[in-house]
C-alpha cells in the first residue's frame, strides 16, 4: 500500500476539522459553502451557487463533463413550540433516531447552545419526538424566544477527534466527501482530459433534493456522488461486506441507484491500475445524491464512491484516515482518465 | 402474429434474464423482435429500448405515441461471501424471500455458476422458527465452491437470476415461468408492432422497453423526459384472479386486458381505448386506480409539461414469483387493441388532450 | 360567498373539472389571460399594475380527497377506496354523491344491534364499508356507477359559531378563494397563479405546472390542521383557529427557502395582519415538488388553519381566510 503523505494529511485533518465543526443542518447550509468556496476558489475556474443554495465549482474544459457532488448538509433539529416555562419542542431533519439525542449537545446558528432530554417515561420504547424537549437554559418563555425563533434549526455539537488514524466527528456524513473534494481539486494538473464540476449540494438527507435541481442545471455526462457508506465490522454488525481502513467503497447499488456498470467498472480499472485499495458496496437502506443525478433529465450515467463510516446519524461518526486519503487519490486519478463522450441517447 | 408464434415470443422473452440495472440480455432478445417492424432502433443513456416507426402523415405536423413496457425483471444481489463458500444476498426490486428457499438460482460471476438458495435445515430449527417466514439474513445461496474457489469467481454486487425456463401449459393456453412480469408487455409490444407493419397509421410511434421499473419507475422517467412523446400508453401486468381472492383486487386470466381508470389517466385516453375494444369485440376489464406510484404511466404522466398517459395491464398470477401464469389470449388481445388505438389517432384527437 | 360556493362542489383527485370551470366562469371578463394543461391545471396570468421583474407563482390545488367505486356487488352495494389520504374511521354513517351527475349515496355499515361486543370495541375496516346508493341489484347500480366512478363527501358550506364555517374540501378551495380574490380585484402586482390538480395523490399537478410557468419564486396556499381541540397539549396543535394564517417552516415535501419565509414574517409584522407558525413538519404541499422544478425554485406555504382536516366536514375561521389574502398580498407586493 502506498504511504501517504505526512504533511498533505496534517493539511487535511484541519480541513476535515473545519468542515464538521461549522453549521449545516439542510436549508441551512450557509456557513459550510462559505468555508467550502473559500477553500476550493483557487482550485477551480469560477463558483456560483443556485437558488437551492448549491455550491458549484468547475474547471472548464473540453465534453464530456463529469459532476462529484458531495452533500453539505447535516441531520438535525427544527424548533416547533416554545412553552411557557422556556423549553423547546423540535421535530427532526433527515434520519435522527430520538434516543441518540437524549443528553447531547445541540446548538444553533447564532451560537445558542442546549441540551435535549426527555419527559418521564417508563420505558425506552416511548421515548419518540413528543416526549423530547430541548433546553437552552432560558429561565422563561420570553428569554428563550430572545435568542430563538420557531422555526429555527440546531445540528449536534461535537469537536472533531483524531482517534490515532481514525477520525470521530457530528457530520462526518457527509463534510467528509465534502473535504475529499476539495482536497482532489486542489491536487489536480493544469490540464485536464474533460470539464469537471464540484458540486457541494444541499438537502441530501431530506430527499437527495439539491443534487435534483444542480444535475438539472448541470446537465453533465457523468455523475459521481461522494458520500459516507455503513460499515459490517462492528460487533454484531448487518450482514455488509465493507469495512473501515480497506480503502474507499466503489458503489454497485442501494435504494436510490444501481451504479451504472460501465462507470462502476471504469473506476474499478482505474483503482487497481493505480494500486489504490478499494472495496465495493452493496447498500442495503439510504441513498446518495448518484440516485438523483441519473435520473436527471434523458439520464446520467452515474456511479458513487463510499468512505466506510461507522455509527452515521450519530454524534460519533468514525472513519479511517487511510481510507480518506485513498479516497482522494482515486478521484483524482478517475477525473485524469479520458472519459468516453456518452451515447447521444437521441438515435439521430 | 399467429398464436404459435406469440407463445415462442413470450416464452423467449420469459427466459432472457435482465435484471433491473443489467437489461442487456433481454434487451437484445426484445430488439431482435421489434427491429422487424420498426424505422430505427436505439438504447439511451440509462439503457432503454426505443424502436422507432415513423408515422404516414402527408402534409401534416408530426406527433408521437409512446408504448412502453419494461423490459427488467426482479432478481438478487451478492452482498458478501461467507466462510464456506456461501453467498449472501439481497433482493433487487420487490422479491418475497418466502419464495426462496429450494429455488435453483443462476450467480452471474466470471463465470455463469448455478446454484440453490439454502436454508437452515429444517431438523434444527425450533418450534418458534418453523412457523416463522424466512428472511433474506437467514439464507445464502450455495454455489458448491470453497470461499477460495468462490471469491475467483464472484464479486460483491454480483447479480442472481432464478434458473426457471417458462413452461407452456397443455391444460389451457396459459404460460408459466419467471419475469413475465413484464415481459408479457414487451410481447405485447412487438404483436402489436407486427400488427402495424402493413397499417397505416399517422402517429410516429415509439416502442420503448425501460428499464429499472422495477426499482423505482427509473427507465421510464428518463425515457418520457427524452422522447417527450405527445401521449404514452404503459403495459403492465395487474393480479389475475385466484382461489381466496375477490374483486377490486384480482382480475380474470383470459378476460382481456385490464384498462385502469384514475387520476393517473387521461379520461380521452381511456374512453378511446375502451371505445375501440367495444367495436372491435375485444374484450378488456376495468381496473379502478385511486392513484398508487406503481407503473410506469406513473411518472410518465408528470414528464415536463405532462403526458397524457393511459394503462393496460395484463392478467397475471403470482406475481413477482417464478411460476407466474398469464393466457395467451389476453396477450394476444392486448396487442391488437393497442394497434387499433396506434392507427385510431389523429392531430385533432391530440390537440384536444390538454382542453378540460 | 366564494369558498362557499367552491367548496360545495365536487372534485376529488383526477377529476377537478366542477371546480375548474366555476373559476373559469369567475375569470371571465376580468384581464386575464389562462389556460388548461393535459393534466387538468388551470393556469393563470395576472398582467398587473406593478413593474415587477420577478416571476412569482401563487398555487393552490383544486383537488379534495374523496373515494373511488373499485367494483359493484351482486347486491347492488359499491365497494370504494380512498383517494387520497382518509381516515377510514370517519366514514361510516356519512353520505356522499357518485359521479359527476352527483347522485346521493350513504356509506353505512352493519347494526350495532347485530354486532358481538368484541367488534364494537373495533374501528371499521374499508373491507367492511359499502356505498348504498339505492340500487336494488348490480344491474340497476350499473346504470348509474362504473368501476372507476369518483365519489365525494356531501356536506353542504355552513356558516356557525362565532365567524366559523362548516364544510367539506376546505383543503384546499381555501386556497383557491385567496388566490381568485387576489386574481380578481383591480390592480396589484403581477403574478401568475396555479390551480393544480392531484395534490393529495403525490403534489402531480404542481409539477407540471411550475414546469411550464417557470417561477422563480412560489407560494403555495394552502389549509393546513389545526389541532387546537381539546385533550391535544398545546405544543402538538398545529395550527389554531383564529390566530391568523400559518406561515410553514418545513414539512415532509419542503424546507422552506429562508428568504421566503423571512419575508413573509416582514410582511405580517409591517402591515400588522396576525399569523402563526405551523408548528409541525409533517405533511408535504405542492410548495415541495415546486421548489425542486427544473434548476429549482424558491418556494414557501401559508395555509388557513383548519380543524377536521381531510374528513367529511372541517371547520375553518373566515377571518384567517381574510388575513391569509391580505398577508399573500403583502408578500406579493414585497417580492413581484
Amino acid at each position: 500500500m502506498k504511504k501517504f503523505n505526512e504533511v498533505a494529511i496534517n493539511k487535511m485533518e484541519t480541513l476535515i476539522k473545519e468542515l464538521v465543526e461549522a453549521y449545516g443542518p439542510s436549508g441551512e447550509e450557509a456557513a459550510v459553502r462559505e468555508l467550502i468556496e473559500e477553500k476550493i476558489k483557487d482550485s477551480v475556474d469560477r463558483t456560483f451557487t443556485d437558488n437551492l443554495g448549491n455550491l458549484f465549482a468547475i474547471r472548464e474544459g473540453a465534453a464530456p463533463l463529469l459532476m462529484f457532488s458531495a452533500h453539505m448538509d447535516e441531520i438535525g433539529v427544527i424548533v416547533t413550540h416554545i412553552d411557557d416555562n422556556g423549553f423547546l419542542r423540535i421535530a427532526p431533519i433527515g434520519g435522527v433516531a430520538p434516543h441518540l439525542l437524549v443528553g447531547q449537545r445541540l446548538s444553533f446558528k447564532n451560537g445558542v447552545t442546549g441540551t435535549v432530554y426527555h419527559e418521564k417515561i417508563k420505558a425506552l420504547k416511548e421515548l419518540d419526538w413528543p416526549k423530547l424537549y430541548l433546553d437552552i437554559g432560558a429561565a422563561g418563555a420570553a428569554a428563550a424566544r430572545e435568542h430563538i425563533r420557531i422555526g429555527d434549526m440546531a445540528c449536534l455539537h461535537q469537536p472533531f477527534v483524531n482517534l490515532g488514524g481514525r477520525y470521530m466527528a457530528k457530520a462526518m456524513d457527509d463534510r467528509i466527501g465534502c473535504a475529499v473534494l476539495v482536497e482532489a481539486a486542489r491536487r489536480l494538473p493544469g490540464s485536464l482530459p474533460q470539464g469537471v464540476c464540484f458540486v457541494f449540494s444541499v438537502q441530501e438527507e431530506v430527499g437527495l433534493r439539491g443534487a435534483t435541481t444542480a444535475a438539472y442545471r448541470l446537465e453533465p455526462d457523468y455523475g459521481f456522488a461522494v458520500d459516507v457508506t455503513l460499515v459490517g465490522d462492528t460487533p454484531e454488525a448487518p450482514l455488509m461486506a465493507v469495512s473501515l481502513g480497506q480503502g474507499p467503497a466503489i458503489k454497485v447499488k442501494d435504494r436510490s441507484v444501481l451504479c451504472h456498470p460501465r462507470v462502476r467498472e471504469l473506476m474499478i480499472e482505474t483503482a487497481e491500475k493505480h494500486k489504490i485499495p478499494y472495496q465495493l458496496e452493496v447498500l442495503e437502506r439510504g441513498g446518495t445524491d448518484a440516485g438523483a443525478i441519473h435520473l436527471s433529465r434523458e439520464g446520467v450515467p452515474s456511479g458513487a464512491i463510499s468512505i466506510p463510516c461507522r455509527y452515521v446519524h450519530s454524534p460519533s461518526e468514525m472513519v479511517d484516515a487511510g481510507d480518506v486519503a485513498h479516497a482522494v487519490e482515486l478521484i483524482e486519478k478517475i477525473i485524469m482518465v479520458s472519459w468516453p463522450l456518452p451515447d447521444s441517447g437521441s438515435g439521430a | 402474429m399467429k398464436e404459435e408464434e406469440v407463445k415462442e415470443l413470450v416464452m423467449e422473452l420469459s427466459f432472457a434474464v435482465g435484471i433491473s440495472g443489467s437489461e442487456e440480455s433481454a434487451t437484445a432478445a426484445a430488439s431482435r423482435h421489434l427491429e422487424r417492424y420498426v424505422t430505427r432502433v436505439w438504447r439511451d443513456r440509462l439503457g432503454n429500448l426505443i424502436a422507432f416507426k415513423e408515422g404516414d402523415k402527408p402534409g401534416e405536423e408530426p406527433f408521437s405515441l409512446a408504448l412502453v413496457a419494461h423490459i427488467d425483471e426482479i432478481g438478487a444481489m451478492v452482498t458478501k461471501i461467507e466462510e464456506g463458500g456461501a453467498l449472501r444476498f439481497t433482493g433487487v426490486g420487490g422479491i418475497d424471500p418466502r419464495i426462496l428457499p429450494g429455488q435453483p438460482v443462476e450467480v452471474h460471476g466470471r463465470t455463469l455458476l448455478k446454484g440453490v438458495v439454502g436454508a437452515k435445515a429444517p431438523h434444527l430449527l425450533s418450534e418458534k422458527e418453523r412457523r416463522e417466514a424466512s428472511k433474506f439474513e437467514d439464507l445464502f445461496i450455495d454455489i458448491g465452491l470453497t470461499k477460495e474457489q468462490a471469491e475467483k469467481q464472484v464479486r460483491i454486487g454480483d447479480l442472481v437470476s432464478f434458473d426457471a425456463p417458462p413452461l407452456a401449459m397443455t391444460a389451457g393456453k396459459n404460460i408459466a415461468g419467471k419475469s413475465l412480469d413484464d415481459r408479457a408487455g414487451v410481447a405485447a409490444l412487438v404483436i402489436c408492432a407486427a400488427e402495424l407493419a402493413a397499417a397505416r397509421h399517422r402517429a410516429n410511434i415509439y416502442f420503448v422497453a425501460s428499464v429499472q421499473e422495477e426499482v423505482g419507475l427509473r427507465g421510464a422517467t428518463t425515457a418520457a423526459y427524452g422522447l417527450v412523446p405527445d401521449l404514452a400508453v404503459a403495459i403492465d401486468v395487474t393480479h389475475g384472479e385466484a382461489p381466496g381472492l375477490t374483486p377490486p383486487d384480482v382480475f380474470e386470466l383470459g378476460g382481456g386486458p385490464a384498462i385502469a381508470v384514475g387520476p393517473n389517466f387521461h379520461p380521452a385516453l381511456t374512453a378511446r381505448l375502451e371505445e375501440l375494444a367495444r367495436d372491435n369485440r375485444f374484450s378488456i376489464q376495468r381496473e379502478a386506480d385511486t392513484g398508487v406510484p406503481g407503473t410506469d404511466a406513473w411518472v410518465i404522466q408528470v414528464s415536463r409539461e405532462g403526458i397524457p398517459a393511459a394503462l393496460l395491464s395484463i392478467p397475471l398470477r403470482y406475481m413477482h414469483t417464478t411460476v407466474e401464469m398469464l393466457s395467451l389470449d389476453d396477450l394476444i388481445n392486448t396487442g391488437r387493441l393497442l394497434a387499433a388505438f396506434a392507427r385510431s389517432l389523429d392531430r385533432p384527437f391530440v390537440e384536444g388532450l390538454a382542453c378540460f | 360567498m366564494l369558498l362557499e360556493k367552491l367548496s360545495n362542489l365536487p372534485g376529488v383527485s383526477g377529476n377537478e373539472k366542477a371546480v375548474r370551470e366555476a373559476i373559469i366562469e369567475q375569470l371571465q371578463g376580468h384581464a386575464l389571460e389562462w389556460q388548461t394543461d393535459t393534466l387538468g391545471n388551470l393556469l393563470v396570468r395576472k398582467k398587473g399594475s406593478g413593474s415587477g421583474s420577478r416571476r412569482v407563482m401563487l398555487a393552490a390545488h383544486m383537488d379534495e380527497v374523496g373515494l373511488m367505486v373499485t367494483s359493484i356487488e351482486k347486491s347492488g352495494h359499491l365497494k370504494f377506496r380512498p383517494v387520497g389520504g382518509i381516515d377510514s374511521r370517519v366514514l361510516v354513517s356519512k353520505r356522499v354523491r357518485v359521479g359527476d351527475d352527483r347522485i346521493p349515496g350513504v356509506i353505512g355499515s352493519k347494526a350495532i344491534h347485530l354486532q358481538k361486543p368484541e367488534e364494537r370495541l373495533k374501528p371499521f375496516e374499508l373491507d367492511q364499508l359499502y356505498i348504498d346508493i339505492g340500487a336494488r341489484n348490480k344491474d340497476e347500480a350499473e346504470k348509474h356507477v362504473q368501476i372507476g366512478t369518483y365519489v365525494s363527501f356531501d356536506t353542504a358550506c355552513t356558516p356557525f359559531g362565532d365567524g366559523c364555517l362548516r364544510g367539506k374540501a376546505f383543503d384546499d378551495r381555501a386556497g383557491c378563494a385567496v388566490l381568485l380574490e387576489l386574481l380578481l380585484e383591480k390592480g396589484g402586482p403581477a403574478f401568475d397563479a396555479a390551480f393544480t390538480v392531484q395534490e393529495e395523490v403525490g403534489l402531480r399537478g404542481a409539477r407540471v405546472a411550475s414546469y411550464t410557468l417557470q417561477p422563480q419564486y412560489a407560494l403555495a396556499v394552502e389549509a393546513t390542521a389545526a389541532a387546537d381541540t381539546p385533550d391535544t397539549e398545546k405544543e402538538r396543535s398545529a395550527t389554531m383557529l383564529g390566530s391568523g394564517p400559518a406561515i410553514s417552516f418545513m414539512d415532509r415535501s419542503i424546507i422552506v427557502n429562508r428568504e421566503i419565509f423571512k419575508g413573509l414574517i416582514e410582511a405580517g409584522e409591517k402591515a400588522k395582519i396576525p399569523f402563526q407558525f405551523r408548528r409541525f413538519t409533517g405533511g408535504g404541499t405542492d410548495a415541495g415538488a415546486i421548489a425542486l422544478s427544473r434548476e429549482g425554485v424558491k418556494a414557501g406555504v401559508v395555509a388557513v388553519p383548519c380543524r377536521y382536516i381531510h374528513s367529511p366536514c372541517s371547520v375553518l375561521k373566515k377571518s384567517d381566510l381574510q388575513h391569509t389574502v391580505s398577508l399573500v398580498r403583502a408578500w406579493l407586493e414585497a417580492t413581484a
